[in-house]
């Protein structure tokens, strides 16, 4: 399966060749695109969480100076061109989203959030454009609102939509109830846990933007924008729009951050396309970051709470569990299948669980969209069953690391079907734990804890072991999942005449270092200089398709996608090779760059000789040219998988954590660029510890965003995330050709239960209960934890 | 809306330009020059993606009108960029991994480059504290701060170098 790897830059850490670009400035993104004659856009947004709209009045705003245009959704309809339509969700097997509840591009007579888009106006200057929004009169009849997802449930809360009387989009079960619910009776110990995940905001740095430009003559609309997904986005516009696919050309700039939030098509990145294709005319927009806040997706937002039975040698019989989403004001294109399959299938984690039952329901609210954010909703499922492993410890009175030791999958039993039916391809569960508790010398660990008991200082160990599916692509996993589009990936290298190559790869670099990875890959395959080898994402015209970034994907499928790309064009330039040294082809090696006879090493060509041979083609065997395309499926998931640990000290008179270690050991298969990978565990775990501590979307009881700014949403800063070890393990994915499982995602995965537990364990002495917490766990939470426990 | 007419140096060159009252520098500066290494990330100081220097001092683009900078000296990451390879606090940003995204790496080498003219050899405490301005959302910071302290070093040994001559 390794193919031909020759000068080692695989597994190196290659400092990033895309960095300098970044360090001087001259990266450019969506907003830095100079534009000529563009139209700047600004959006009203409604004032209210859920009302009716009785009139929109524009006037005002059309009469100032500099105001191009104001549109409204009667507007669109009233336009020659077709008015843009509602954002799909896909409808799956098990679960349909009726048309009703998709987003509108454009909300017309009623708003179901504070924040959704009401008009658009577009003006000489970005100054001008705000100017008329704020000129625009509304004429709101506001309706009772309901943000939180039980109170959304209850008999008496308000509708959103009259055909869902409870607000419950779907309402979904895995699992025989009766059969779980035996191995309960059987059990000799029961443990219970919740999570009740706030909604996060993923607040990449960049926020959205898109500038768009239309030829009437060829009718082509071009986007600029900063997205993930580039040809889904192509996709999805042209349906939104009925504009034909092939006549729209997406195009994106670097990228200032994703981590899930530009996947999903949004609103306004079809209105200024639509705008642009309406006026003739260049336009352009770049959200702010209150806009973002309010209407780009929330992340998490799943609560879930159920029990495990153990017997009485501490083995899991079985694991119930309830869950309940919070959707916001309509269902987003994956929420329904993020917080439901695609939650549960890691909810076992790395254990041995032999009966599942599960019930999760989605429950609409009077807040913004909720949809993927780093790590999706494998986050809720690794931090149930890792924060029921440490509760159910205590139950049964075993250490827990002991208890997990008991019920990890063994090592000799890959390929491993879970209790959901997911495949875990390959691992080592056993010596990621003991590699874990070797680091942290945890039995001396454990009794310095006891010794600073003694001294009224509350030290904690968290662990967090986990599992992630990375490589999502078999087709028939998406398809019983609903993905619209199988997950492969497509991965084109072309070696020019002159021997420098082009890479393109069909998924979108959002700062994870692709150009430098792929060339990694290319480089070494095809043996020669990485300076020589150019890669290209994120151009609709480059490459035909692509699937984009995300699900920890890019390197495991993108990057598998290349690495097949250069051993085709290794074998198209053996034929060739063979025809000209007149040799047969099964005599003709390569290494190194370099062809050669077998046994006649001084019959040789350089794969640079063959790409000027290929492209001359007086004499070629086959087509003329040196490039191979491949659209690589995988055919298993890689699942990558680890332990996390946090060690802090919490003071219960302040409520404050202090880290003292956080440790990630961490088995992500062959990892192309460990400085890479290092980098992108720094990141997701920040987001993890985050989640456990400081982050928190606030609604008032109006349903009115109390954390739109960074200033009331507290994004960590410098000082408030530790230092992380790394501790790299590696069980290679047997699957792809790169041995590689994707990384991306599981910071986050595994870090907010590594936290949580660990303060919990800390605080357990003083009777702080830790089956129910409420997250993030701030000063004055645990404070309150600890103090008044009525 | 009343307009002023400005004149500000920006990375050595004299620009003359009009503004409205309410233009923030940011805009000024990226909208109407074309300087588009200071990036916008909130318009609200919290961020620091937009950081200069206003004649020596790191500040944050978007807290100040365009008119404030008149006869104002001002420095972007980009000042950086004309010399022929690149400064110590770039090259460690890029060897150490301190940028993923890079959309907060401009406003964090203008901090970073005050930080080490006021205090070369800062401690991980002080870069932190330093830095607190500067949101990033891709690192978890952790390489940002080696990219600092490697940076300082860098700049010592030169320092003293040049010193000894
Ligand atoms: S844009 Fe100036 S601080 Fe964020
Ligand atoms: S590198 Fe992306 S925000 Fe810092």
């Amino acid at each position: 399966m390794s193919g031909d790897t020759t000068n080692g830059l695989i597994g190196d850490r290659v400092t990033r060749t895309e960095d300098a670009e970044f360090v001087t400035g001259q990266a450019e993104y969506t907003d830095d695109i100079a534009t000529s004659n563009a139209a700047h856009a600004a959006v009203l947004r409604s004032q209210h969480a859920h009302a009716k709209v009785h009139d929109i009045d524009t006037s005002a705003a059309e009469e100032l100076d500099g105001v191009i245009a104001v549109y409204t959704a009667e507007d669109m309809e009233e336009a020659e061109t077709s008015a843009p339509r509602k954002i799909p969700s896909m409808s799956t097997d098990y679960i349909q989203v009726e048309p009703e509840l998709f987003r509108p591009v454009i909300a017309s007579d009623r708003v179901h959030y504070q924040g959704e888009p009401l008009a658009i106006a577009l003006a000489e200057d970005r100054y001008t454009a705000n100017d008329a929004v704020d000129r625009i009169e509304v004429d709101y009849e506001r309706l009772e609102s309901v943000t939180d997802p039980e109170a959304a449930i209850e008999d008496d809360a308000p509708t959103l939509f009259e055909d869902y009387p409870n607000n419950i989009a779907y309402d979904w079960e895995f699992g025989d109830k009766d059969e779980v619910d035996e191995a309960f009776e059987d059990a000799e110990y029961v443990a219970s846990a919740s999570v009740d995940e706030q909604r996060l905001i993923p607040d990449p740095l960049e926020p959205r933007a898109t500038v768009a430009d239309y030829d009437s003559s060829s009718n082509e609309l071009s986007i600029q924008m900063s997205t993930q997904t580039p040809h889904s986005d192509r996709h999805a516009i042209a349906g939104i729009l009925r504009h034909p696919e092939n006549k729209i050309h997406v195009q994106v700039p670097r990228v200032g951050g994703g981590f899930g939030a530009k996947i999903h098509n949004y609103d306004v990145e079809s209105l200024v396309p639509w705008c642009a294709r309406e006026l003739e005319r260049p336009v352009r927009w770049q959200a702010t970051r209150s806009e973002i806040h309010q209407t780009s997706s929330h992340g998490r937002g799943l609560n879930l709470e159920g029990e495990a039975a153990f017997d009485e040698d501490g083995k899991l019989l079985g694991v119930r569990v309830d869950g309940l989403a919070d959707l916001g004001g309509y269902v987003s294109s994956h929420v329904h299948m993020l917080t439901t399959v695609l939650c549960i299938e890691v909810i076992n984690s790395q254990y041995e669980l032999p009966k599942l039952y599960s019930r999760i329901r989605g429950a609409l609210t009077n807040a913004t969209c909720l949809d993927s954010y780093r790590g999706v909703h494998e986050v809720a499922a690794i931090t149930f069953i890792e924060r029921l492993m440490h509760e159910s410890a205590k139950e049964i009175g075993m250490d827990p690391a002991e208890l997990r030791r008991r019920n990890q999958i063994p090592a000799d039993a890959f390929p491993y079907e879970t209790v959901t039916g997911t495949v875990y391809d390959s691992g080592n569960y056993q010596q990621a734990l003991e590699k874990t508790l070797d680091v942290l010398e945890y039995d001396e660990l454990r009794e310095r804890q006891e010794e600073l008991r003694e001294d009224g200082r509350y030290l904690g160990i968290g662990l967090s072991a986990y599992t992630h599916v990375s490589g999502v692509g078999p087709a028939d996993v998406c398809k019983e999942y609903g993905i619209f589009k199988t997950h492969w990936e497509s991965g084109r290298i072309t070696v020019h005449q002159s021997g420098t190559v082009t890479a393109y790869c069909g998924t979108m670099d959002f700062g994870m270092g692709h150009q430098t990875s792929y060339a990694q890959i290319v480089a070494d395959k095809l043996g020669i200089p990485i300076e020589d080898v150019e890669i290209i994402e994120g151009d609709t015209r480059h490459l035909n398709d692509g699937v984009g970034t995300h699900a920890s994907r890019s390197l495991v499928v993108g990057g598998s996608a290349l690495a097949e790309s250069a051993d085709d064009v290794i074998e198209k330039g053996r034929s060739i090779v063979a025809h000209q040294l007149e040799a047969p082809e099964e005599d003709i090696e390569f290494e190194d760059g370099e062809f050669w006879v077998k046994g006649a090493p001084e019959r040789s060509m350089t794969i640079q000789e063959v790409g000027s041979q290929a492209h001359r083609a007086w004499d070629v065997p086959g087509e003329p040219g040196l490039e191979a395309t491949t659209y690589y499926l995988p055919e298993q998931m890689a699942i990558t998988s680890g332990v996390h640990a946090a060690v802090v000290e919490v003071d219960p008179d302040t409520g404050e954590v202090e880290f003292e270690r956080y440790l990630s050991v961490d088995d992500a298969g062959n990892r192309i660029n460990p400085q890479i990978v290092e980098g992108q565990l720094h990141g997701g775990i920040a987001q993890g510890i985050s989640q456990a501590l400081y982050e928190d979307v606030v609604y008032d009881d109006n349903g009115n965003m109390v954390t739109s700014t960074l200033q009331d949403y507290a994004m960590p800063k410098s000082f408030h995330v530790p230092e992380v070890e790394t501790v790299e393990l590696s069980t290679p994915a047997p699957d792809n050709p790169l041995g590689a499982k994707g990384v991306g995602e599981t910071g986050p995965i595994a870090g907010n239960a590594a936290v949580l537990n660990a303060v919990v364990d800390a605080l357990e002495p003083l009777g702080f209960d830790g089956s129910e917490v409420d997250t993030p766990l701030t000063p004055e939470k645990i404070w309150k934890g600890v103090n008044d426990q009525d | 809306m009343t307009e002023h007419d400005i004149e500000i140096t920006v990375n050595g060159t004299d620009h003359e330009m009009t503004v409205d009252s309410r233009t923030l520098l940011v805009h000024a500066l990226r909208d109407q020059l074309g300087y588009t290494g200071p990036n916008v990330g909130c318009e609200s100081s919290m961020c620091g993606a937009c950081t200069i220097h206003l004649d020596g001092e790191a500040v944050k683009s978007c807290t100040v009108l365009a008119v404030q900078a008149d006869g104002s000296d001002v420095t972007t990451v980009g000042d950086f960029a004309d010399r022929d390879s690149l400064h110590p606090i770039q090259e460690s940003f890029s060897e150490e991994h301190g940028l993923q995204c890079g959309y907060c790496t401009p406003g964090m080498i203008m901090t970073t480059s005050e930080l080490l003219e006021r205090n070369p050899d800062p401690n991980e405490e002080e870069i932190r504290e330093a830095l607190e301005g500067n949101l990033c959302r891709c690192t978890g910071y952790q390489n940002i701060v080696k990219a600092v302290e490697s940076a300082a070093e860098k700049m010592r040994t030169t320092a003293t170098a040049e010193g000894d001559d």
